[in-house]
């Protein structure tokens, strides 16, 4: 009777043991970084719809003995039902394409250019990172190119593209499925730090003439035809050109397509809400189930962080490049910051524009322009990880 | 292929292709929206 009473015991302590043991340690740090995440998500609101669910199945996952990541594991299932088949990622993005307007961009096409220059990050990063991880303990040599891969499309500034991207290579069993979380995790963080990120790098690049440059007021009217049409032409390309980018780029134009076509008002509006909402939910609460500390706590993650913002600023400075370049071809008819506005956070970027013409020139309204490059950007985004998959198919190494 | 040999022909490839396929997508928006001009139906504000 004794001996089962202290059997029972000692059952109950198991975990408390195994979280004070050197063993448990990771995730003792694991614990104190969703706690982190708590805190960046309620008192300084970064990214909350995405910060508050990963943090909290990070928690779950590194509490002493966890066995939701488990076969049969309540995190587990839910990531096998849309991060393990890549669907939470496109469902999101049939949200996200649900609440985009084309409307300036459509209004300003020649704006789509500072999409693609705020993609420079990615292919940039690309070549830094084969070059880097060689060199770092831990990486299987065999797995170089896609966790280099992996890493880079952080450049995209868009955390359901870098899932999508990472995850396909995880199933593929070509890059750890550990970093997924990680990658996860930069890539929304940074995504949340543009605003502080930004501001300095277009301060150091241009000049306060270049900055105070106005733009012509444009005009904002596009027919309701060609935003219906607009959608389907995006598939159509991609689909010719980059066929494996389809998933991606047509879940984002289905979202957009239905809210155009104003005859599914409740299709819209359960992409933007609940389709858009269930899936970040789970999406956030599979990912940080997969940051278990045994498998977190690595020097890969580090360098994912590192080369990530690398990624970011380099998008910024693409997209500024080809600003200062388009105010000097323009003579001096184009303001360079417009070029910070061509990466994908939406509608983030677009106002630091706004901002940073303002501090310029008090008269100086940038947004709408900004708007069409952003959204150009959120394209451009796609179509550059669109493009990469396709090359990749090409090369046999997807 | 060697790691660096991949990196550049992804950096010369990928970012010549994402700027050329976004060329010929800011082309074709023009010529949506000038085949579907608002006057004739009355834009979106």
């Amino acid at each position: 009777m004794i001996d089962a009473i202290f059997s029972a015991l000692n059952a109950l302590a198991a975990g408390a043991k195994f979280a004070f043991s050197p063993e448990g340690l990771p995730n003792l740090v694991m614990i104190g970084i969703s706690l982190t995440m708590f805190w960046l998500a309620i008192k300084k609101e970064v990214e909350p719809l995405l910060l508050l669910p990963i943090g909290f199945g990070c928690l779950l996952a590194n509490l002493p003995l966890s066995d939701v990541m488990d076969k049969e594991g309540f995190l587990r299932v839910m990531y096998d039902m849309g991060i393990g088949n890549e669907l939470f990622p496109l469902l999101i993005f049939v949200g996200i394409g649900s609440m985009t307007d084309f409307t300036p961009l459509l209004a300003r096409p020649k704006m789509i250019l500072f999409g693609a220059a705020g993609q420079l990050g990615i292919f940039l990063t690309l070549l830094v990172a084969l070059l880097i991880l060689p060199y770092i303990p831990g990486i299987n040599p065999a797995q170089i190119k896609e966790t280099a891969i992996s890493i880079a499309v952080i450049g995209a500034c868009d955390g359901p593209t870098v899932i999508y991207v990472s995850n396909l290579f995880a199933g593929l069993g070509k890059i750890d499925p550990s970093m997924v979380g990680a990658l996860a995790v930069a890539a929304y963080s940074y995504m949340a730090l543009v605003p502080i990120i930004q501001p300095p790098i277009m301060r150091l690049m241009t000049t306060e003439k270049e900055r105070a440059t106005p733009i012509p007021a444009a005009k904002n009217k596009v027919s309701k035809t060609a935003l219906i049409f607009f959608p389907i032409l995006v598939v159509v390309l991609t689909g010719i050109i980059a066929p494996k980018g389809l998933p991606l780029m047509g879940s984002i134009m289905l979202g957009n397509f239905l809210k155009m076509s104003g005859v599914v008002p409740r299709l819209t509006q359960c992409s933007e809400n609940e389709i858009a909402n269930i899936s970040t939910l789970f999406l956030g609460l599979a990912i940080g189930g997969t940051m278990a500390g045994q498998e977190f706590l690595k020097s890969q993650t580090l360098m994912v962080f590192a080369l990530g913002l690398m990624a970011i600023v380099v998008d910024t400075v693409g997209g500024l490049l080809l600003g200062k370049i388009w105010y000097r071809l323009s003579g001096g008819k184009m303001n360079p910051l417009i070029g910070a506005a061509g990466i994908s956070a939406y509608p983030m970027a677009a106002r630091i524009v706004q901002v940073e013409g303002l501090k310029a020139n008090h008269q100086n309204h940038l947004l709408m322009n900004a708007m069409g490059a952003n959204t150009g950007g959120q394209i451009g985004s796609v179509m550059a990880a669109s493009i990469m998959l396709a090359i990749l198919k090409g090369m046999g190494l997807i | 292929m060697d790691n660096t040999t991949f990196g550049l022909t992804m950096l010369l490839v990928g970012m010549g292709g994402t700027l050329l396929t976004l060329w010929i997508l800011a082309i074709l928006i023009g010529w949506l929206t000038r085949l579907c001009d608002t006057s004739k139906e009355g834009g979106k504000p």
